[in-house]
């Protein structure tokens, strides 16, 4: 069985992947190593051969792969395998360190975010990011979601701007929750709520893509639950890249899942498919618990 | 979706609009950093620039060749060649008479008194050694190189513009034409001046050195690192590995913190106090000095060394207790020594501080015109910092080179010693 | 006799550790000893040693005195009524003619008997406390030994008393500020028995010279210290507007701009700053940047004093200057890497980053860091002293000459100071005042810097 499968890879390693599957979407086609369907129609965002080095060592190794708009993609794998990396490329978070290069080409809304012409202030406007651990600004609960359109002049004035605050923060859920202390310190929240917060804050730049790296990781079941079903709600409005480690989560939460390994990207597919019948063997011993 | 679409865009173009102010914003904001960056780095540069270019003829000094006439009326007039009589006669006489020969055209009491101006006053000395070490010299003459005067070594230097009025410079014309003589006839040396290292503090400025005070420097450092190093590392051990966390730990931690920033005029007032008024210790020696600095080192010493033990890993105590080493062992065998380069690093530091320090030396009286070269711990003396704040106070021009001079020399020990620190640091210092 | 005392204490070691090896039969039987010999050997030698070394100690500071008593209770009786100050004078003769720093053939006969008589005592004083001393540590010494069996814990003994030496040690740095504390107000309150604190604390005129003669005019001085107060504050303003921007915005650049390989280069650089004497800036301070800028200000028509507060100020500023970037350098470091994240992923440039969420962030490490830089503007001396002037000037004018509570610390002691006149006294005074004022803004800021560190840790 195992065997067989590995063959499998061999034999698909070198050609062309066309449209694989019975739950296919219609993409280009593309040389890649990677089991399953790498493309969709109309991505928002879609990363070709995208390699990532750490001064000698390679994090990322020749990865392709498209984001669905209104959809919920999840990056899965063992620790190191790059998930979160590869996640930090898509707003080009990997330029605040040192000795990262990435080659390759990744385009939103077609045109190449790593472009020289490419401003790096209003990708990140358009890419909005959540991070492992709730990081509010150590500011008031509506400072910090009022930062992001002040600074980018999202509103005219300051009735804008409260209105802009209120949606952001309702749409994360968190309104009803603090409504009546928005001049109190965002960390004084708790952690479910720090996250959410963050999401807000994320939100109320109304970003296309919002990527989302481990957000529940730091947070006790409850509040995961809350931040899990606030992601379903936010999938209508934008595209969503989260990494997880959590596979239930990713179950729970996505439409399409991603397995990396090693610096590679193994499998894409289909959450269902992925977590019922994995093609890959190494995806199989993944899942399984075998492995990581 | 096509109403999404188009707010998007309106978003996108919002954010457009916004970047090229914010941009100009940024740069200002980074062009402020190097701005601070470069007004640091200028001043840096002014200071080292402007004392080096004031101090660094204070390594070189004027001699001037004279012929003197060992003439043995003023000498020696009996003819005894007895070591006393050589020893008490008048050989500034001696000079003046062999001046006046030499330069008849010096006449009138002013005109001779800038001729007896020209040359420093220890020429006296030396040109008694010559008489006491050759007695045959009496009668006959020679050629001595001796020793400028102050005004004339500022003159040969450059640092007198000959152009100023006469009134405004402290040598007259009458001295000036002499020097040019003495020049064109190749009378006039400038050597390297080694009494700068070997003399004590004078009035003449052409004599005064630094002898005096760099050893009492070495005193005053020697007293403080005798007692501040011993305690500091005492205590820091103490503090670290054995105090139990209680109200007297806190307040002996907190009042060592607020003891580093205390100023060093304070730890003067108490030098004075406590140590001379009340002990009765004598004034301006280096015994009080160092008990003074070493009280105002001890905090930093503490510090550091409390940090550099920190540094050394639990695991490393854990092991040493596993083997049954009781608490002391422990310390001694183990952290201690692993700890050791960062304590001597801070005490480097330390000690770098104490040899910079002069405001609490002025209080116990420190500051005293002192000669002689100091010997001992009770021997009154100076320091370098408190020499330089000497010469520093003294109108005279020749000693604004001193004073430059003897801060290079300041400074080369100071980086001479942080440069061991930071050896030291890099050499032995462990990353765990 | 600290020699001879010593090797007593070597001999008692030597004794007690064969005395330990001896009962147990040998050193084969050290294992049946409690503690390894050498401990026996320590715990004896230290018993020797230290109350002899205190006997000695306690001789010596007091041995003194109690000399000089005598050989005053032996001069002629008109030499003991002399008035407080003759005596310390006629005292002082007596000292040197003892140390031989005054001939004997130049001073009076009686002061010539007087000193012999010193010295003749100061020679019994010696040999007795020596003896003393000795038969302390012999008899200490064989009391402990006697102490010497199988299951004494010398080991224990021997580190509880080393553990004890180290809290001394530790305690010194409190007796130091005990010390301060009582030196500063002993004196303080002498010299409020002259001047009221009311008059010392808000009187607007310093003139300390006191007259030597009474029926010289201005005899009484005064000691109204607000002038002073307000030169200091001065010139620490003066140095702070340089030092603060100048300090945070290298910091900014270093920590949050600069390549490393520029950081490695440039932050040593500008600690050089912090290691210079201050005795060199206060060179710099009166004869460069002093006549440069009474230069400068001929030329656009100011008049600046030579010794102006402005070039004490500038240059002090250049002094707190890397004091400032480096704490502002750690507490921009100190802000967590997340936060620096949030705001870039939210699209924020660099510098809005900073100064939206990082400087915020660390603005309680920076302020508390400022307060270090304060008290150290307020308690820095060689600079004011040789740059700034001794005019009391009360003005707000920074091209005037003014003078600090530093600078008149400095001038009020220098030289020989007798121990009872306001003058001299005021200088502690003032001394206490400084104290105080740097210990409130030391306490604050290290309480503030310390609860910022705790945040982020």
């Amino acid at each position: 069985m195992t065997i067989e499968k590995h063959q499998h890879v061999v034999n698909i390693s070198r050609g062309l992947v066309f449209n694989e599957g019975d739950q296919s979407l219609p993409g280009e086609a593309i040389e890649t190593k990677t089991v399953g369907q790498v493309t969709v129609d109309s991505p928002v965002i879609s990363a070709r051969h995208v390699n990532v080095h750490y001064g000698e060592k390679q994090a990322i190794k020749d990865v392709s792969i498209d984001v669905a708009k209104n959809a919920v993609i999840a990056f899965i794998g063992p620790s190191g395998c790059g998930k979160s990396t590869f996640l930090r490329c898509l707003n080009r978070m990997n330029d605040t360190i040192a000795n990262a290069k990435v080659s390759g080409s990744i385009r939103l809304d077609g045109s190449d975010i790593y472009d020289r012409s490419q401003d790096i202030v209003q990708l990140r406007a358009r890419v909005g990011m959540v991070f492992q651990k709730p990081n509010p600004f150590p500011k008031s609960i509506y400072e910090n979601v009022a930062y992001g359109p002040k600074i980018h002049g999202l509103a005219g004035n300051r009735a804008d701007l409260d209105e802009i605050v209120q949606l952001s923060l309702r749409k994360a859920g968190l309104w009803e929750e603090v409504k009546d202390r928005l001049d109190n310190p965002g960390t004084g929240l708790s952690g479910g709520q720090q996250q959410r917060l963050c999401i807000a804050r994320a939100i109320a730049v109304d970003p296309e893509v919002i990527l989302m790296d481990e957000p529940c990781s730091a947070l006790d079941p409850i509040a995961t639950a809350k931040v899990e079903d606030l992601i379903d709600e936010l999938r209508e409005n934008y595209a969503i890249v989260i990494v997880t480690h959590n596979m239930q989560q990713a179950a729970r939460v996505s439409q399409r899942t991603a397995y990396f390994h090693l610096g590679d990207l193994i499998e894409v597919g289909p959450t269902e498919q992925i977590f019922t019948n994995p093609r890959h063997r190494l995806t199989e011993d993944y899942i399984t618990g075998r492995f990581g | 979706m096509t109403e999404s679409a188009g707010h998007q865009q309106t978003t996108q173009q919002r954010v457009a609009a916004s970047l090229r102010r914010r941009y100009a914003a940024e740069m200002r904001f980074r062009a402020y950093g190097v701005f601070a960056v470069a007004v640091g780095l200028l001043f840096v540069a002014f200071l080292f620039t402007s004392i080096i270019s004031k101090g660094y003829t204070a390594f070189e000094q004027t001699y001037v060749a004279v012929d003197v006439v060992y003439s043995p009326e003023l000498i020696d007039p009996a003819g005894s060649r007895l070591a006393e009589t050589l020893q008490a006669a008048d050989y500034q006489a001696v000079l003046r008479a062999s001046l006046r020969a030499e330069f008849p055209q010096f006449e009138g009491r002013t005109s001779l008194r800038h001729l007896y101006g020209t040359v420093s006053n220890s020429a006296e000395q030396v040109l008694r050694d010559r008489v006491l070490a050759n007695p045959a010299l009496i009668g006959g003459h020679e050629r001595v190189w001796l020793l400028a005067h102050g005004h004339i070594d500022m003159f040969v230097k450059g640092q007198i513009d000959r152009n100023l009025p006469e009134s405004a410079r402290p040598i007259s014309d009458e001295e000036i034409a002499w020097v040019d003589a003495l020049q064109t006839a190749h009378r006039v040396q400038i050597r390297f001046n080694k009494a700068f290292f070997t003399a004590g503090d004078s009035r003449e400025p052409e004599q005064a050195g630094v002898a005096g005070a760099l050893a009492g420097s070495a005193l005053t450092l020697f007293m403080a690192l005798l007692l501040s190093f011993p305690i500091g590392v005492a205590a820091a051990v103490y503090l670290e590995e054995f105090a139990p966390k209680n109200v007297w730990t806190d307040i002996i931690e907190v009042n060592i913190n607020n003891l580093a920033a205390v100023p060093s005029i304070v730890f003067g007032l108490l030098g004075l106090a406590m140590f001379i008024q009340f002990f009765g210790l004598p004034r301006s020696v280096p015994l009080v000095g160092g008990l003074v600095l070493s009280l105002m080192t001890l905090p930093t010493i503490i510090i550091t060394g409390r940090a550099s033990l920190k540094a050394v890993p639990p695991s490393i105590r854990e092991a040493a207790f596993g083997m049954g080493a009781s608490p002391m062992q422990m310390v001694l065998h183990h952290v201690l020594p692993l700890a050791l380069p960062g304590v001597l690093t801070g005490t480097i530091i330390g000690m770098a501080r104490a040899l910079g320090e002069s405001a609490p030396l002025l209080m116990i009286g420190m500051v005293a015109f002192i000669v002689d070269v100091p010997h001992g711990l009770s021997d009154p003396s100076t320091v370098l910092p408190v020499q330089i704040y000497l010469w520093a106070q003294s109108p005279e021009r020749a000693f604004v080179e001193r004073t430059s001079g003897a801060i290079m020399v300041l400074l080369g020990f100071l980086l001479l010693m942080n440069a061991v620190a930071v050896i030291l640091r890099n050499r032995f210092e462990r990353r765990w | 006799m600290i020699v001879v005392i010593l090797l007593l204490a070597s001999i008692a070691f030597q004794w007690a550790k064969h005395r330990a090896i001896s009962l147990v039969g040998g050193t084969r039987g050290i294992r049946n000893l409690h503690s390894l010999p050498a401990y026996y050997g320590m715990y004896v030698a230290l018993w020797c040693a230290l109350p002899a070394l205190a006997v000695l100690g306690v001789w010596h500071l007091f041995g003194d005195r109690v000399v000089i008593g005598m050989v005053l209770a032996q001069m002629p009786l008109a030499f003991q009524n002399l008035p407080a100050d003759q005596a310390g004078l006629l005292l002082n003769d007596l000292r040197n003619v003892v140390a031989g720093a005054i001939p004997m053939d130049t001073v009076r006969p009686e002061i010539v008997a007087a000193a012999h008589h010193w010295q003749q005592l100061n020679a019994q004083s010696a040999v007795a406390g020596g003896l003393l001393a000795l038969s302390v540590a012999i008899i200490v010494g064989v009391l402990a030994l006697r102490t010497v069996r199988s299951d004494l814990r010398a080991r224990n003994r021997v580190e509880k008393m080393a553990e004890w030496a180290l809290l001394a040690s530790s305690g010194i740095a409190v007796l130091t500020t005990v010390g301060i504390l009582a030196s500063v107000l002993y004196e303080a309150i002498h010299f409020f028995h002259f001047v009221s604190p009311i008059d010392f604390l808000f009187g607007t005129t310093w003139s300390p010279q006191m007259a030597m003669r009474d029926d010289q005019v201005g005899s009484s001085g005064a000691f109204g210290a607000v002038p002073l107060f307000a030169g200091t504050l001065l010139i620490a303003l003066i140095a702070l507007v340089v030092s603060v921007p100048v300090g945070l915005f290298s910091a900014i650049f270093l920590a949050e701009y600069a390549v490393r390989s520029v950081r490695t280069v440039i932050k040593p650089l500008l600690e050089i700053l912090a290691g210079i004497p201050t005795v060199v800036y206060g060179f710099f301070a009166a004869l460069t940047v002093g006549p440069l800028l009474r230069d400068f200000g001929v030329s656009v028509g100011l008049t600046v004093a030579s010794e102006s507060a402005l070039s004490a100020g500038l240059v002090m500023g250049v002094m707190i200057i890397p004091f400032i970037s480096s704490i502002a350098d750690d507490m921009i470091t100190a802000v967590p890497q997340s936060l620096r994240d949030g705001a870039y992923a939210l699209g924020a440039t660099r510098s809005e980053t900073i100064r939206n969420v990082v400087l915020p962030a660390a603005l309680p490490g920076i302020v508390g860091g400022v307060l270090l830089a304060a008290s150290r503007a307020i308690g820095e001396t060689m600079i004011v002293v040789m740059a700034a002037g001794l005019s009391a000037n009360l003005t707000a004018n920074p091209f005037q000459a003014v003078t600090t509570v530093t600078v008149q610390i400095a001038t009020l002691l220098v030289g020989d100071s007798e121990f009872d006149s306001p003058k001299t006294l005021a200088a502690f005074a003032l001394g206490l005042v400084l104290f105080f004022a740097t210990l409130v803004l030391n306490v604050i800021a290290l309480k503030v810097v310390r609860k910022y560190r705790e945040q982020y840790d």
